[in-house]
């Protein structure tokens, strides 16, 4: 059965910050046809830039040799971000809790904190080589199908 | 839209007026070198205007952080004024609005600075 409101576009890119704006303008208009509201629309877009930058820079280190691959996917029920990157791979157990007190005046280390604040459910794959993040936040039943 | 700063001098402060998004790339080096010019310039108390900041994400707010430290480290003092919702937020959400001096008027703000 096909789903009326299921849809998916995905993008390889290279490993550049103009990749990172293009994935963070991408997740906005997604995120605003699946019908979030305009508080939580912001909140998709910031997670989904920490984690194209997280790829881009801790990934790929702007390896022009490596890309990354976003992918959009609108369900009934949620929108599903996938960041994958051709790094080292990330250990998502090994990153500092940046609220902790001996880390609250670093000058960084928080975005894997934010996208986990921000999004619903926030789990980590490892490629060899890379890792794969998919993000996911859960659509209410008032937010109408596009 | 890029960061921009402005800078003037109000009762021996240095406030930068800073207005677009402090993302990595963009606004965080130009936050920076701007902090780092004002130091170099003999002043250390500084007052950060977020009022027209449309967008900040954590390499934005990392460098604010950066931008305290180095400042504090120096015997001078860093504080921020008329946060928008949004930065406010997300200094909550990352436990930093009580390690910032926040400010909502800037004639308060200058005031409060150690004479």
């Amino acid at each position: 059965m096909v789903d009326s409101n299921s849809s998916r576009v995905s993008f390889t890119l290279d490993s550049s910050l103009d990749s990172v704006n293009k994935i963070e303008l991408t997740a906005e208009q997604v995120a605003q046809r699946a019908g979030f509201d305009e508080d939580t629309i912001p909140h998709i877009a910031m997670a989904v830039r920490e984690a194209a930058v997280n790829a881009v820079l801790h990934g790929n280190s702007y390896d022009t040799n490596k890309h990354i691959v976003a992918s959009f996917e609108t369900t009934s029920d949620s929108l599903i971000i996938r960041i994958a990157d051709q790094g080292p791979g990330l250990d998502p157990d090994k990153v500092p809790d940046p609220l902790a007190p001996e880390n609250i005046l670093r000058g960084s280390g928080r975005g894997i904190f934010l996208i986990k604040a921000f999004m619903d459910e926030v789990n980590f794959r490892q490629l060899h080589p890379g890792t794969e993040l998919t993000l996911i936040k859960h659509r209410t039943p008032a937010q109408p199908g596009t | 839209m890029s960061m921009k700063v402005q800078t003037r001098q109000v009762d021996g402060v240095t406030i930068l007026d800073l207005s677009g998004r402090i993302t990595l790339g963009e606004g965080s080096v130009t936050i920076r070198d701007s902090v780092r010019d004002v130091l170099a310039k003999g002043s250390n108390r500084i007052l950060l205007n977020l009022g027209d900041i449309s967008y900040i994400d954590s390499s934005g707010i990392g460098e604010l952080v950066s931008a305290f430290t180095t400042v504090k480290n120096s015997g001078g003092e860093l504080k921020l004024l008329n946060l928008t919702k949004k930065v406010h937020d997300l200094l909550q959400i990352t436990k930093l609005y009580t390690v910032f001096d926040v400010k909502d008027d800037e004639a308060t703000a200058i005031s409060s600075f150690t004479k």
